[in-house]
């Protein structure tokens, strides 16, 4: 039987009214919505960030199981705004000989690791943080607008390496955008939420 | 020993008019606030004496517990004054005080049952002002480490947060904050243990040279002293840093500055 990879039950927050979805391997949900209907929201709290009421299952696991750093490695967030701590880009990764491929994917050129974070404009910091981000191979992915800040082709190639990484991992995302074009190309399933309360988006 | 008279201190009080006087000459407008602190600091400084001569006479070990629990309590609460953001609730006032109640008054045990050993240990003549010292200094350094932490969280929210998306532990994510809050607070004893007898000569040991000590003997109080101090500061900083980056996080590892306030002034 196909069970669902992530499961949210009556999840909820002050802000969000109660939501239950299931997400299968393989799947990518885009979610719009004008600003501040609370997509970030949901996503932060599927991602245990902040408090919510509810329970999160993944592969039939309840979150309460699972310690929530390992949650979170399992349940990955890519914020709409990257953000960075050590000097240079390429201490943010653990092994940063081993990214060149996906480096040229996006674009980019192995010299971007040895440049200082303050150097990078926010269209490359926002390619390279989906790097790391898909670096800890992550189960589900929360993406929140992931091409916001990038020119068309660039936002293609992001969307080409989250379709392919789905695939080949077997994995799950949820994808907020503004651009109905983009959620057609990307998503398996549309959603839309308004005020707190997620619904079926008919495109 | 010379014994100062009152008129001793009746010439020192005139300079510090005659000071006011040219302040005030000058327009540096700073007069009345250098009388009020002078006639506060003799004030004080009187009333704390006839305490300790009270309790010098007394020797009662409750008077002391007394004492020593008040002399906590106020230095508690200067630690929270001091912070940019403190923990809400007890959580604000209960931290540093914990925490320099277990560095203090540990150290300032052990010095009296192991190194000093006067007779009864808790003989007020050193109990005192040894802990006196202690609190004042671990004081310092907890509120500087305290204060290092949480401004430090807060300025790199989104920073920890994301380390958060990743899979990083509060411990992880935090551990550079923390190494920096316990070298803040770390750093004046440090730097004052390697200045002391250089650059400066520490009030302590002065002022047992001053009342007619030998200066070797003042001395071997001052290197016990600092050794202390360096101490209780050090594990201070630690106890409370480490409290300070539990209390940051809740049980599932998230970042909660809503437990923070912000100092309104």
């Amino acid at each position: 039987m196909n069970r669902p990879l992530l499961e949210l039950r009556k999840l909820s927050t002050l802000h969000l009214k109660p939501l239950s979805l299931s997400l299968y391997r393989g799947e990518i949900s885009a979610l719009r919505g004008s600003s501040g209907a609370g997509k970030s929201l949901l996503l932060r709290s599927i991602c245990d960030l902040i408090e919510h009421q509810g329970e999160l299952f993944l592969n039939d696991v309840s979150h309460l199981k699972m310690a929530a750093h390992q949650w979170r490695r399992s349940v990955g967030m890519l914020a709409a705004e990257s953000h960075w701590w050590h000097e240079t880009i390429g201490e943010h990764f653990s092994d940063p000989a081993g990214i060149s491929e996906p480096l040229l994917q996006l674009g980019l050129s192995s010299a971007i690791l040895d440049q200082g974070v303050t150097h990078c404009s926010t269209g490359e910091r926002q390619r390279l943080a989906l790097i790391r981000l898909l670096q800890n191979e992550p189960q589900v992915l929360l993406l929140d607008e992931p091409t916001s800040g990038l020119d068309q082709t660039s936002a293609l190639k992001v969307e080409e390496m989250i379709k392919s990484y789905v695939e080949q991992h077997q994995a799950a995302a949820i994808w907020i955008s503004h651009d109905p074009e983009q959620c057609r190309r990307v998503a398996t399933h549309q959603l839309m939420m308004d005020n707190g309360l997620v619904s079926e988006d008919i495109l | 020993m010379i014994l100062l008279t009152p008129l001793d201190l009746t010439i020192a009080a005139l300079l510090v008019l005659l000071l006011a006087l040219v302040s005030w000459r000058s327009g540096a407008a700073v007069e009345r606030k250098l009388l009020w602190s002078a006639v506060r600091t003799t004030l004080q400084l009187l009333l704390i004496g006839w305490i300790l001569k009270l309790l010098f006479d007394q020797s009662n070990p409750l008077w002391i517990a007394l004492m020593a629990t008040i002399m906590l309590l106020i230095a508690g609460r200067e630690v929270m004054s001091r912070q940019q953001r403190s923990f809400s609730g007890i959580w604000g006032y209960g931290m540093g005080t914990v925490a320099m109640f277990v560095s203090s008054f540990g150290v300032a045990l052990i010095a009296l049952q192991f190194i000093i050993r006067p007779e009864p240990w808790y003989m007020p003549q050193y109990a005192i002002p040894l802990l006196g010292m202690l609190l004042g200094n671990t004081m310092n350094g907890i509120s500087l480490g305290l204060d290092r932490l949480t401004s430090s969280a807060w300025e790199q929210r989104h920073q920890l947060e994301a380390k958060l998306m990743l899979g990083f532990t509060a411990r992880d994510a935090m551990s550079p904050l923390r190494r920096d809050a316990i070298r803040v607070g770390m750093i004046p004893m440090i730097n004052a243990m390697a200045a002391a007898g250089v650059v400066s000569l520490p009030g302590m040991m002065t002022g047992q040279i001053l009342a007619g000590a030998p200066p070797m003997e003042a001395v071997k109080y001052q290197i016990l002293i600092m050794f202390l101090i360096t101490v209780g500061t050090g594990f201070g900083t630690l106890v409370a840093t480490t409290a300070g980056t539990s209390r940051l996080f809740d049980d599932r590892e998230r970042l909660r500055l809503d437990r923070l306030k912000k100092k309104v002034n």
